[in-house]
This record gives structure tokens, C-alpha cells and sequence, in this order.
């Protein structure tokens, strides 16, 4: 692991390049992570990959969180990898989840629907039978999805990871050659692994229950 | 097509002849095989329709419900798409909503060849968020019961892959030795699968009498095993054809595509996190990082195979090294208390009845703790937010990203080889959509 001057050292050159590219640094249980703005992703990434004396080349993983109560909610982890010095450094790109931000400005009310999206928020799971099961992908419903670059360019081992994380937290990865769901059907809906997504919440198709329970 | 026909007709010969034994010392004395044809550039066959066929979910030789849409030119392969998702159920959704010591049962579930991984992955990283040291005979104990579980992994690999390619005996051998080990987990944790024998802080309990004599006998007795198993294999000719030569991709494709384990260092690249980081028994271990070198499918059944007799190095220097002493940390905060003081001790009670029904609290933090497992790199991903309960627990399984190479292994090769590629590559489908 680069220790914390070491950190310090590359926000500073990433910083002469990019300003204000780096929101944060982070040195907790020996692990470094620097927080960065989602929209200068590619340039971080490419310097960290490419610079001489980084070579962080090898891209271990790639991975979403979702930190509800916190703002900007949504995180997309880069866990890189320098293999000859056996450095890792985690690359966090911050994003804020645009439905919240447009549900504040428009309703407060609104705020649990447009939020949670149609099978996120306070879903009753035998009450209303899913009916139109359609692909959704970003604006569909009008729920807005956050974005970030997709780095499938510099890294080709994100191409699933970034799938991934797009099928459970719904963040859309621009310029990724084939973002569709990767674990759960196509015609799923909702995003299962945001914190508001409750377990359990899944509709049953079988109609036996609601007739008899429901 | 007049190859293809060839192939067919060696395919036959496969089954026919069981695929053991079968080669007589021809090995050295064989021409260095052909590699994929090329129909393009050849004579324009007959007809050079494009089929699109569908393989899978249910098929055998998928090693799992893996589906391949996979675009045939007569019997090669020219485009590919592994679909995938099949057997997936949620489990690190289902994680958010346990404590931290009721989520191992459910992790251990995800690549169910290799549970004890999954499980060091998950207690390796929850202990690193709090801090708390493990005993040196936990870490011995759990160095040998990983590589156990690394000779298993390897036998039900090599037992089904040579069975893909008609060598039906390796199954019942390889499974043979399997079941000596599942004995020993039995012994240990009283479970052969998904032990739930990792604890935060160290191991449930300690070996029990006679398990050092048992596992000694196995650890004498596995190397021999293996070189049994090559002298079926080195010599088959069925096996040689079918793994020299094919699937071959290069080392920096790999590493670009996040390859890690026995498929990148066959490759050449002696890459290994147990040598690398320094994580349980490792770093006073001496053992060997077996790399290939042309990094095509004999090289990938090379790699795996010494890598037993390494993990049974390992395992015989860790038992004569075992430490005496707590086999699991004694932090009262983290680790249950022994049975015995509940009945004794109010305070052990009280630790007894915190832990079982709230759970230990993990401080905010997140942390990324990666190990090698027997398919490459598995990271465990553990985000806390100071409940009881992890907020999120994600896994870099390595069958998920290895699986991405498959696509460059097969385009151009024969369906057949692409069979055999899939088998080197060891997906396990639980693991890829947990």
C-alpha cells in the first residue's frame, strides 16, 4: 500500500493535471483510498495506469456500495493493483443519486417513490402483481439513474464488474460496448442491492397466495 | 471438413478407449500439434453458413447452469457469449440482512468447491476492520485446512475435466482422494461441505485426537496419488491432443482481463497472492509457484496439478510447525466463551447472550481483503457501518472475471476444444453468480 505521505504525493500530481479531481483521501485499517470526482474518472484511472512510477495496471476490482443515509449515496470502488511493488489502492468515485436530487427540488412528498423507483421504497410485496415487466434502463419511468464513465477502455476486465453493478445499484456506465443486466433476468426491475431495496420485497408471480392470504 | 471428420473420428476413439492408459510412450515422439485451422484463408468450403447454436444451461459438460450461445462455421468456433446468472440467489443481498457471524454459513455457499476461501476471505476481512489478531495456531490451522481445500478443489476439477474428455477412471480416483479429505473436514467440524469451521478471531474448535495421524498418512499418500494421476494423463493420447496447443491466449490479455490463478500462471506469470501478501501462515511457509510456458491447456493441467503436491508441502510443514496454544482469539467482545464458563461465569454469560442474539458491532469502515483461492484472486469487499450487521459484503469471485477470457480461448478453435478450454478454465457457477 502507498502510506499516507505516499498518498498525499499522488493527489498532488494528480492534482497538477486535474484540479480538483481529488476530493479526499482516505488511510484506514492499512488500506489507501483516494476519493475522486466521478466526471475526471478516465483521467485518474489512465494517469494512475499509465504515469512513470504509478503502474497501477492490474485492476483487481470493480464494485458499487450504496451508503444511503450519506450524500452523495452511491460509490463505484476501483480496487487497483500495482503488481511489482504489491501496492493496492482503492479509487472511489462519489455519486449522488440524480432521482433524489430532482424529487427534493420538485415534491418533498414524492421524495420515498421517485427515490426507491417503482420496486424500491415502500413496496407491498402480494399486493400489486408487476404488471408491465419491461427492460429498464435509464429515464424509462422517468427514475433517473446516476452515471459515471465506464472504464472498460482502460481496464477490459470491467466489462461484467461494471454489468454487475449496473444490474444491482442501476449506476449506467457511459460507453460501455453492452450494459445490459448480468445476473438477474432481463426483464427485472429495480435495483436490488440499494439499501432501500428491501429483502424479501420481490413480487410472487404465483397468484395462489393473494387469492387465499392476500 | 475433412479435419473435422478427423476430429470426430478421435473423438471416437475416446470413448472407446476410456481414455486411460491407452498411450504408449509416444509422448516425446509426437508431432507438435496442429493448431486451429483456418478456414478462411484455406479453400472456400462448401458451404460457410454461420449457425448460431445454444449450449447449456443443463448441459454436463458446463461444469455448472452455464449457458454458451456460441456461432458455429461448420465445427469452429467464431463468435461467442456465456449467459450466465442462472443460479443466482441473492446472497450478498441476504448478507446486509445477517449479523457478521451468521453471514460464513452463507458465504461459504457461494463457490461451493472451495467454502473455506470464502470463508477466510470474510472473517480475514471482518478482522481487519476491528482489528483483532488471531492466534498463530488458528492461522496454522486454517493455512492447512485452505490447502486442503485447495487439493480438493483441484481433484473435482481434474477428476471432471478429464471425464469431458473421456477419461472416465480419472473420476473415480480423483473422487477417491476426495473423499479422504472430506473425511478430515468431517473429523474437524463435523461437516464434509460448507463447514462453518472459520470464526471471526480463529477456528471453532481445535483438531480433534487422531486427525494429525489421519492427515499425515493423507499427506504422505497425495503426491504419490498425483503422480498416478499423471501417468495416466502424460501419456493418453486422446488428453495430449486435445489439451496441447488449444486455448492458448497471452499473458498480457490475460492480465488485461483480470485473469489471476493457474490460468495466468500457466501463462508464465508466477503470480501468487500467498507469496505476494502476507496474510495467515504463509510468509514461513516454503513452497514452489509452478508456472507453464506456453500457457495453452496442457500447461493449465500441469499448473494445477503441482500445485497439490506444493499445497501438501505446505500442509506437512505447517503440521509439524503447529503452535500450541488458543485456538481461537480470546477477545470476549468478538469470540463466544467456552462453554464450560456459562454455567460458572456471569460475565461470559453475558458476553455469551450479547453475542448470540445482537451480534458484535463492526466500527464504520470498509475494506477490501483478497486471498488466492484455487481459481485466482478472491477479494471480499466488507463496507460497516457500525450496526451489527455488514452493510454491504461483496465477493471478486475469480470464476466471474476469469470467465470473461473464455471468449478469447475458444474464438477459432474446434467446439470440442472449446469443451476442453471450459474445463481448464474451472468455473464454478455458484461462485460466478453467487
Amino acid at each position: 500500500m502507498p502510506d499516507a505521505p505516499g498518498l498525499e504525493l499522488i493527489r498532488g500530481a494528480i492534482e497538477q493535471d486535474n484540479p480538483g479531481a481529488v476530493l479526499d483521501t482516505g488511510f484506514e485499517h492499512g488500506c489507501a483510498s483516494l476519493a475522486i470526482d466521478p466526471e475526471q474518472l478516465l483521467a485518474v484511472l489512465g494517469w494512475l495506469r499509465d504515469a512513470p512510477g504509478q503502474g497501477y495496471r492490474f485492476l483487481s476490482s470493480l464494485h458499487a456500495a450504496d451508503y444511503l443515509p450519506a450524500e452523495p449515496r452511491f460509490a463505484v470502488h476501483y480496487e487497483l493493483l500495482n503488481r511489482d511493488r504489491v501496492e493496492r489502492l482503492r479509487v472511489k468515485a462519489l455519486l449522488a443519486d440524480p432521482a433524489a436530487a430532482v424529487a427534493e427540488r420538485t415534491d418533498s412528498a414524492a421524495v420515498g417513490v421517485e427515490a426507491g423507483g417503482p420496486a424500491g421504497g415502500a413496496v407491498a410485496p402480494f399486493s400489486t402483481p408487476p404488471t408491465p415487466r419491461q427492460p429498464q434502463r435509464d429515464g424509462d419511468e422517468g427514475q433517473l439513474l446516476p452515471e459515471i464513465d465506464s472504464c472498460v477502455e482502460l481496464f477490459p476486465t470491467a466489462e461484467f464488474q461494471e454489468r454487475e453493478a449496473f444490474d444491482f445499484f442501476g449506476i449506467v456506465f457511459r460507453g460501455h460496448p453492452d450494459l445490459r443486466r448480468i445476473l438477474l433476468p432481463d426483464d427485472y426491475v429495480g435495483w436490488p442491492q440499494r439499501r432501500d431495496f428491501p429483502v424479501g420485497g420481490e413480487p410472487v408471480t404465483f397468484t395462489y397466495n393473494e387469492r387465499n392470504y392476500g | 471438413m475433412a479435419e473435422a471428420a478427423g476430429i470426430k473420428a478421435s473423438m471416437a476413439g475416446a470413448s472407446s478407449a476410456g481414455g486411460v492408459g491407452s498411450g504408449g510412450p509416444r509422448t516425446e515422439a509426437q508431432p507438435p500439434p496442429a493448431g486451429p485451422p483456418e478456414p478462411t484463408t484455406g479453400p472456400v468450403a462448401e458451404s460457410t453458413e454461420v449457425m448460431t447454436v445454444n449450449i447449456g444451461p443443463h448441459h454436463p459438460a458446463t461444469h455448472g447452469v452455464l449457458r454458451l450461445v456460441v456461432d458455429l462455421e461448420g465445427e469452429v468456433v467464431r463468435d461467442l457469449k456465456p449467459v450466465i446468472g442462472y443460479v443466482h440467489t441473492g446472497i450478498e443481498k441476504s448478507c446486509e440482512d445477517k449479523s457478521y457471524w451468521k453471514v460464513i454459513p452463507f458465504v461459504e455457499r457461494m463457490d461451493y468447491v472451495s467454502y473455506f476461501f470464502q470463508m477466510e476471505a470474510f472473517c480475514g476481512a471482518v478482522e481487519r476492520l476491528i482489528e483483532l489478531e488471531i492466534p498463530p495456531r488458528a492461522k496454522y490451522l486454517r493455512t492447512i485446512f485452505l490447502e486442503l481445500n485447495r487439493i480438493h478443489s483441484h481433484l473435482v476439477w481434474l477428476g471432471t475435466t478429464a471425464l469431458d474428455l473421456g477419461a472416465i477412471s480419472m473420476l473415480w480416483y480423483c473422487f477417491r482422494e476426495r473423499e479422504r479429505i472430506l473425511d478430515l473436514f468431517e473429523m474437524a467440524a463435523g461437516q464434509r461441505m460448507h463447514t462453518r469451521y472459520f470464526q471471526v478471531g480463529g477456528v471453532i474448535e481445535d483438531i480433534p485426537r487422531g486427525f494429525e495421524q489421519k492427515l499425515r498418512s493423507f499427506v504422505e499418500d497425495m503426491p504419490v496419488r498425483v503422480g498416478q494421476y499423471q501417468a495416466l494423463l502424460d501419456r493418453n493420447e486422446v488428453f495430449l491432443s486435445r489439451t496441447k496447443g488449444t486455448g492458448i491466449v497471452s499473458r498480457e490479455r490475460l492480465l488485461e482481463l483480470g485473469v489471476t490463478g493457474p490460468l495466468l500462471r500457466a501463462a508464465g506469470e508466477p503470480w501468487d497472492l500467498r507469496k505476494a501478501f502476507d496474510y495467515l501462515a504463509y510468509p514461513e511457509m516454503d513452497f514452489k509457484i509452478p508456472v507453464g510456458t506456453v500457457g495453452d491447456n496442457y500447461d493449465r493441467y500441469r499448473v494445477r496439478v503441482a500445485e497439490m503436491v506444493e499445497s501438501t508441502r505446505i500442509i506437512e510443514q505447517a503440521l509439524d510447525a503447529l503452535p500450541e496454544g488458543p485456538f481461537i482469539a480470546e477477545d470476549r467482545k468478538y469470540v463466544l466463551p467456552p462453554r464450560s464458563e456459562l454455567s460458572t461465569s456471569m460475565e461470559s454469560l453475558i458476553h455469551h447472550f450479547k453475542l448470540v442474539t445482537e451480534g458484535y458491532r463492526v466500527g464504520p469502515g470498509e475494506l477490501y481483503y483478497a486471498i488466492e483461492s484455487p481459481r485466482g484472486e478472491l477479494g471480499c469487499f466488507v463496507l460497516a457501518d457500525g450496526s451489527a450487521k455488514p452493510s454491504r459484503v461483496h465477493f471478486r469471485d475469480p470464476s466471474f472475471v476469469n470467465l470473461q477470457a473464455f471468449r478469447d480461448m475458444s474464438v477459432g478453435s474446434y467446439i470440442a476444444d472449446m469443451i476442453c478450454s471450459l474445463g481448464m478454465l474451472d468455473p464454478i457457477l455458484g461462485g460466478v453468480d453467487r
